[in-house]
């Protein structure tokens, strides 16, 4: 009988080693740049640069302990962890850019001083 | 016969997989509510004015050292190592309690200051997506000395290390949803 692959549940002590190393240059990367963002009284780098630049250390991390501590990449066969990993995020990306997305508008266009005009002239509601 | 026992596991692996994404996606509504509400502040503090940037990036170095212990502890279970399978999950444990007790001081200081979850929407989303994690790493902690005690009485079977890779499972999933809450909540509270 031919030996069937299956998957491996655990990696090897280098590639565990070689995760955490990772993961903690990651971390430091994105934390110094914050905290001399904030002992320089927000003077030191931009928002703007910030914002998207430790949430691509965040989802660089998500990889590494993905790869190393989780090992998805190992998976034999039809890799159905991956496959349902994959769909998950997607739904996680939605629920959370779609919820920030329509909140944010939401407060832009629906304040209440524009609310009432929009209720006394339209809907012919008076104060 | 080892084949057959070779599916069973990876029906069991696969199991809990699917339990972790269904889960993520919980946490995900979660990120979700504290995006939109992290602006809410009623005339309270924002999360600059609360949060201290040292203080979460020492709880991130314990969770992601207890997540490298873990794997370890792993490895030991695979080479049938029953003294270093206790070494290994023992401090993993030590650093799970002390990231649980930072986790818990960071909150009662916060109640004490009366910056409890009632105070502004901002705080009640903090109190929730960073007390579901808390309470989801009580359990595993909970978990741990479930399967310390299984593996003093029965040894190292191999139900036993199945067990114990589920659970390391469980412990890198954490640490991964730890990360962003670290970025989204403390860095992101530093920056703006």
């Amino acid at each position: 009988m031919s030996q069937t692959q299956h998957t491996n549940t655990h990696g090897s002590v280098f590639s565990y080693t070689l995760g955490f190393l990772l993961s903690i240059i990651l971390t430091l990367v994105a934390y110094v740049p914050v905290a001399m963002h904030q002992n320089s009284f927000h003077q030191l780098f931009s928002h703007t640069f910030l914002i998207p630049f430790v949430l691509t250390l965040a989802f660089l991390q998500l990889t590494v302990q993905l790869l190393f501590f989780l090992h998805l990449g190992k998976e034999s066969g039809p890799r159905w962890n991956l496959v349902f990993f994959i769909s998950t995020f997607g739904l996680v990306l939605l629920v959370v850019v779609m919820s920030i997305w329509i909140m944010t508008h939401l407060n832009n266009n629906m304040t209440p001083q524009s609310m009432s005009d929009y209720l006394i002239r339209n809907e012919g509601m008076h104060r | 016969m080892h084949d057959h026992e070779a599916v069973n596991r990876d029906k069991t692996y696969f199991g809990f997989w699917v339990y972790l994404m269904t889960d993520l996606l919980m946490f995900a509504t979660l990120f979700a509510t504290y995006s939109v509400l992290s602006g809410s502040t009623f005339g309270g503090p924002a999360a600059r004015d609360i949060f201290s940037l040292p203080f979460a990036l020492t709880e991130t170095l314990i969770l992601l050292t207890s997540s490298f212990t873990s794997g370890l502890g792993i490895l030991a279970a695979a080479q049938n190592k029953k003294i270093h399978v206790f070494l290994w999950f023992g401090i993993t444990f030590l650093l799970g309690i002390s990231f649980l007790t930072m986790e818990l001081s960071e909150f009662s200081r916060l109640v004490v200051d009366g910056n409890g979850p009632q105070k502004s929407a901002f705080l009640s989303s903090f109190f929730t997506l960073v007390g579901t994690h808390g309470l989801h790493i009580a359990s595993g902690l909970l978990w741990m000395i479930i399967l310390f005690v299984y593996i003093t009485r029965r040894g190292l079977t191999k139900s036993a290390v199945q067990k114990l890779t589920l659970l390391s499972l469980f412990w890198h999933f954490l640490d991964i949803v730890w990360i962003f809450i670290f970025t989204i909540v403390y860095l992101f509270g530093g920056i703006l």
